[in-house]
């Protein structure tokens, strides 16, 4: 066992490490839901630590491996909301079967936000300079206000579709699924806390994967030295629009868990303040660091919870919180901290010494 | 037998001729030194040869094979690679894995495999780590592998530049001042290195240096160039007695 463990590559036993710690995290909050330790509030926020990670770790995907800016990570994650939860809505009486419906609005959450950021990609990324930033900040506030008003109803004539409000004339077996700035009302509640944990760690594993791969490479070659890059041959387009649109497919993926957990699923939650909240999760977490996503969005997500008996001074208090762990985070003393106590060095301390006392007996 | 043709090759920049009707032929195997003072258009030269400026005039082949126009990337592919005289390396990342980004193209499979570590990503990964600590050795900055290359010291960097650049597998190498910098002693056995890389890998080379006699004591024949122009072009004995060679370099 140990022989095997020592032949594994290095980033083979990280991974190992870091799903470890996710599942031991995950047994333990429910054994703790199962006793009944555990408040209502952080019941609810079981599935929101797991969404905010997916979308933490993919956006880092794009800001910090590939370095480039997006501003509009909540679009993708919308489209994959909105998509999935239109096909599990509309579908709920023909498809019984609770897994095979989530399994294909997973598909068609994450395909449909695919579909966006190769678009979004093929534009913006062929050009030299930072547009990104800009156009998926564009992009974010569109999607969001078209959606807002669409209204599409089904009956059993089929679908209908209309812009405005109470244009639909729906029949009376008829059922609206997008009700404009309503949103989508009673999408089957498919996803859980375990399904999220599963997709964090798919999602953690295709990042890691991808970034210690040959195409990890190229993509960090083009973010560390465009001009260099190219001088080695490296198809900068190519790995740009890759990592970008495999960044946008997992906040789809991240949508989807997110809309078939609430009742009411609003366009509107997905604006600009998002997207900023998730470039907050990626920097102060570390650009690149992607355990340091997944922690910092936890972080962020049970801090403002636990700040609400402050009312009006929250968000100040919020701010000058995130400030703090900014400077602490990534102050010398902390960083060496971090270095002489990281769980690696411990695990394998762990094992030279089970080794010995294998080797004494 | 001719591994780089260029013919009559020129740029400006707004009104500054950087390049004017550059032409050389440069044989396999060969050692070429071009020398020049600052400004003379040497690195801009470079910036032509590899497709980072487009010629306003002229032609370039390499092996053969006209490569005028192409980009960047196309250029590597068909196999020139080069260095930079203001170091540019893959700062985040380790010296092992600067000269796998230089395997990129030789040593290929698909992102999927990657991602899902199929059978193909180890063994792929395994013979690019082989290839890369082969290619490391040459330099002496096997022992370096895992180190960030941003804190290497400043000589290593440059060459794991050329290690970097070595991976490619180019047919023709252009190293642009990598002696920059260095101290003699240093300078001494990077020259010794640049001429086992030749025999080693096969390969064709043109290096820009700041120091004409260092550029006399390895390099085959030697361009000179100023302002942009020809100022002689030849063996190492004939250029370095042209009263204009002289006089361009006195006069500095
Ligand atoms: N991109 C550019 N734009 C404008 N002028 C340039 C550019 N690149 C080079 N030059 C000019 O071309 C001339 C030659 O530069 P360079 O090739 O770097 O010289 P060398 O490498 O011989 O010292 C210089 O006068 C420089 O200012
Ligand atoms: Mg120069």
């Amino acid at each position: 066992m140990i022989g095997v463990w020592n032949k594994l590559n290095k980033s083979t036993r990280t991974n190992f490490i870091t799903i470890g710690v996710i599942i031991l995290i995950y047994v333990l909050c429910q054994v703790m839901v199962a006793a009944g330790l555990m408040t209502f509030l952080m019941k609810g926020l079981l599935i929101q630590f797991c969404y905010y990670a997916i979308l933490a770790v993919s956006l880092n995907l794009t800001v910090g491996i590939l370095g480039e800016l997006s501003l509009g990570h909540a679009g993708f994650m919308c489209v994959g909301a909105f998509a999935s939860a239109f096909f599990s809505k509309s579908m709920i009486d023909v498809i019984e079967n609770n897994f095979i419906r989530f399994s294909l609005a997973i598909i068609i959450g994450a395909l449909s936000a695919a579909v966006f950021g190769v678009i979004i990609g093929v534009v913006v990324l062929r050009v030299r300079g930072d547009y990104l930033a800009i156009v998926t900040l564009a992009f974010g506030e569109i999607i969001k206000n078209v959606i807002n008003v669409m209204h599409i109803g089904l009956d059993s004539r089929g679908f209908h579709f209309s812009m405005e409000v109470g244009k639909l004339e729906l029949l009376e077996d008829g059922e609206m699924i997008i009700d404009g700035a309503q949103g989508i009302i009673g999408t089957p509640r498919d996803s859980n806390f375990t399904i999220g944990v599963i997709f964090l760690i798919i999602t953690y594993l295709i990042v890691t994967n991808l970034v210690n791969s040959r195409s990890g490479r190229a993509i960090m070659a083009i973010r560390d030295n465009r001009i260099a890059a190219e001088s080695v041959g490296i198809d900068i387009t190519k790995y740009k629009i890759l990592a970008f649109t495999i960044s946008a497919t997992l906040a789809g993926v991240a949508g989807v868990i997110y809309s078939h957990n609430i009742t009411t699923l609003e366009a509107g939650r997905f604006g600009y303040n998002m997207s900023i909240m998730i470039l907050v999760f990626v920097v102060l977490g570390g650009m690149g660091n992607i355990r340091g996503s997944m922690i910092a969005a936890v972080i962020l997500t049970l801090l403002p919870e636990y700040l609400r008996f402050l009312k009006n001074y929250r968000m100040l208090i919020y701010a000058i919180v995130l400030i703090v762990m900014m400077i602490f985070n990534w102050s010398p003393a902390c960083i060496n901290w971090r270095k002489r106590h990281s769980l690696k060095d411990f695990m394998n301390q762990l094992m030279k010494r089970f080794i010995k006392s294998k080797k004494e007996a | 037998m001719e591994m780089l043709s260029v013919k009559n090759i020129g740029i400006s920049f707004g009104g500054l001729h950087a390049v004017d009707s550059f032409s050389i032929t440069i044989n396999k195997g060969e050692l070429y030194g071009l020398i020049g003072p600052n400004g003379a258009g040497k690195t801009t030269v470079f910036n032509l040869l590899t497709g980072v400026y487009k010629p306003d005039m002229g032609q370039i082949f390499l092996d053969g094979k006209n490569i005028t126009g192409l980009s960047t990337i196309e250029i590597n592919k068909a196999g020139i690679a080069r260095t930079f005289q203001n170091i540019r390396l893959f700062k985040n990342m380790s010296v092992l894995d600067n000269v796998k980004c230089g395997l990129h193209n030789n040593n290929k499979y698909s992102s999927l495999a990657g991602i899902l570590r199929l059978p193909s990503y180890f063994k792929k990964e395994k013979d690019m780590t082989k290839q890369a600590y082969a290619i490391l050795k040459v330099f002496d900055l096997d022992k370096d592998a895992k180190i960030l290359s941003a804190n290497l010291p400043y000589g290593k960097q440059r060459k794991l530049e050329i290690a970097r650049a070595l991976a490619t597998d180019p047919k023709l190498l252009l190293l642009d001042e990598p002696a920059a910098g260095m101290n003699p002693s240093e300078t001494e056995e990077l020259m010794d290195t640049i001429r086992l890389v030749r025999e080693k890998y096969d390969v064709t080379i043109l290096l820009i240096e700041h120091d004409m006699k260092l550029v006399a004591g390895i390099c085959e024949k030697i361009f000179v160039l100023n302002f942009g122009i020809e100022l002689a072009n030849g063996l190492p004995q004939d250029v370095l007695n042209n009263p204009e060679v002289i006089k361009a370099y006195l006069g500095e």
